[in-house]
């Protein structure tokens, strides 16, 4: 089964990710890129993608005739989706674990983000039994 | 097994071939994963030789000798500290036992194909692994098509093939033909593994489609080359019917728009009809022989379903006499919960909501959108269309199958815009007993 683990976050938690310390995105980064070799390893990882910083986001509606319309800037406080795996697992458990590992990896200091990471099963076609 | 004939084009030839080979060359080597490779390299050597040479009179044996060569060439590389086991592999490539000539003659290659399947489905492994390794090792699939197939990257599925090796390798897994005892036992991994492949196929687990042929296909081709080595084993054959009548309303059961068609209101003028007579010919034949087994009571329901002409025809009386049989075998919710269906179209929508009732305990189904589903179709059938509409939307809440929420949403929505017209009957709850279970 196929769950996508989101990592959410604020304008505002972004900056301060820009003013961590060179070491400490090091280390950070090291651990995510090390869960990822694992997971393939596993035969468990099928895709992830950091996204660009939200200070350009843009939230669009289309008129009648498709025109688009936006809206932006938003508050520094409103969260956004920084990024996303997603993983191929053979329980709920397995992707709340994994989602857990990348909640748990280190931040400043050294002590855990501790970011939340949203996790939702793939809608899917197939038996549900 | 069907021999081989050279007139098949040479991918296809290869891809019947592979197996048996791969078989052949474990048994002599032991080395599953240096076993795959080298006849990965001699069936490589076949597609750039054969179309200019022509195929050789016996390719099996062209490509068993290949194999063998590849092998040695590989435990040579190996280097001096196994000279021992050069030794013995480079006796093996060049002088063959007797037992040995008679494969390369083109004896019976089936067993080693069995074998192979029954490695490749062994129970040490978690599903996820076998499925991936018998398409892999015994269907001669590539890598990147079972990636594709279950949509992942090429990548993750060659570690999750190469850890499933890893896995026989270390279980010390013998490469032979389970003893009599356990044979039956292993048959009915091997039975699991390409029915749920065949599921896979029938609905996509994710992805835009309903189904996918192209799993489906190789499901069933594995399972008649399984079926031509076990004749006599009614389960097989069993298993076999069951895809090829569920398969024969592949083209029924989605509409131009990818949507849901439930088997009440499907165009059985788009039913392979010559796949059903193949089935229903097959079950007659293994019927009579003995013990029956899960698979032919599921194929024999899709029989009944597939030999109505008309959905108001069919025999409700047989189906729930089967799914009465069935239920004595199996204590799987999602036969109940079908059985209770049967059971509401012969003796009306009452007996199957009091059924309905009775599982209300079972924690495996109570909070299953199914049970939501049938239940409203029961409701409806019973005239409540207000109480079937609210289950029709409790149940699209709970799945994850978008053609299924789709479709029960449409329900809901066509019984709201209904109950100021007059009410309209509806066979639909038919329909259901096969929607999920093929």
């Amino acid at each position: 089964m196929k769950y996508i683990l989101l990592m959410t976050g604020t304008k505002a938690g972004v900056e301060t990710y820009r003013a961590w310390s060179k070491k400490d995105i090091d280390a950070h980064m090291t651990v995510l890129v090390s869960l990822n070799q694992e997971l393939t390893k596993s035969g468990e990882f099928v895709a992830t993608q950091g996204l660009a910083a939200p200070h350009e986001a843009k939230l669009v509606r289309g008129l009648k005739d498709g025109t688009p319309v936006t809206d932006g800037v938003f508050p520094e406080s409103k969260e956004f989706l920084l990024g996303y795996w997603i993983v191929d697992v053979a329980t709920p458990e397995r992707a709340y674990e994994i989602a857990g590992r990348i909640s748990a990896a280190p931040g400043p200091g050294g002590r855990a983000t501790n970011m939340p990471i949203e996790v939702r099963q793939f809608a899917s076609h197939g038996p549900q039994s | 097994m069907i021999p081989p004939s050279s007139d098949l084009p040479i991918g296809q030839l290869l891809r019947e071939l592979t197996p048996q080979v791969l078989g052949t060359v474990v048994r002599r080597f032991r080395d599953f994963a240096a076993a795959e490779d080298a006849v990965q390299e001699a069936s490589i050597a076949a597609v750039m030789q054969w179309p200019r040479v022509g195929v050789p009179d016996n390719p099996r044996a062209w490509l068993t000798q290949v194999a063998f060569r590849k092998m040695a060439d590989h435990i040579r590389s190996e280097s001096a500290r196994r000279r021992r086991e050069t030794e013995v592999a480079e006796e093996a490539a060049r002088a063959p036992e007797p037992a040995f000539e008679a494969t390369l003659d083109g004896g019976p290659p089936g067993d080693d194909a069995l074998v192979l399947l029954f490695m490749c489905c062994h129970p040490a492994l978690t599903t996820a692994s076998a499925i991936a390794l018998t398409l892999r090792a015994v269907g001669g699939l590539t890598t990147a098509e079972i990636g594709r197939a279950f949509l992942v990257p090429e990548a993750t599925m060659a570690q999750r093939i190469s850890r499933a090796k890893q896995t026989i390798r270390d279980s010390g897994i013998p490469f032979q033909m389970p003893s009599a005892e356990e044979r039956g036992e292993r048959l009915r991994s091997v039975l699991h593994v390409l029915y749920l492949i065949f599921n896979e196929g029938y609905t996509a687990s994710s992805g835009p489609h309903l189904w996918r042929a192209d799993l489906s296909h190789e499901a069933i081709r594995l399972t008649r080359t399984v079926h031509s080595l076990q004749p006599d084993d009614a389960e097989v054959a069993g298993l076999l019917t069951l895809m090829l009548l569920t398969d024969a309303r592949r083209l029924a059961r989605t509409g131009s728009d990818g949507e849901l068609i439930p088997l009440a209101r499907q165009d059985r003028a788009l039913w392979d009809r010559g796949q059903i007579a193949e089935g229903v010919e097959l079950l007659s034949t293994v019927l009579p022989k003995g013990s029956v087994g899960p698979y032919q009571l599921q194929a024999a329901i899709a029989a009944v379903h597939d030999e109505a002409e008309r959905a108001e025809e069919t025999d409700w009386p047989q189906i729930l006499a089967l799914y009465e049989l069935l239920k004595r075998m199996s204590d799987n919710p999602m036969v109940i919960l079908n059985h209770a269906i049967a059971a509401a179209m012969v003796h009306g929508p009452k007996k199957g909501l009091d059924l309905l009732d009775g599982l209300k305990a079972d924690q495996r189904i109570a909070q299953h959108h199914r049970m939501d589903a049938v239940r409203a179709h029961l409701l409806e059938m019973a005239g409540e269309s207000e109480a079937a509409a609210k289950y029709y939307r409790t149940g699209a809440g709970k799945t994850a199958n978008l053609p299924e929420r789709n479709y029960l949403l449409m329900q809901a929505a066509r019984l709201t815009t209904m109950t100021t017209d007059s009410a309209q009957t509806s066979t639909d709850c038919a329909g259901s007993t096969s929607l999920k279970s093929p």
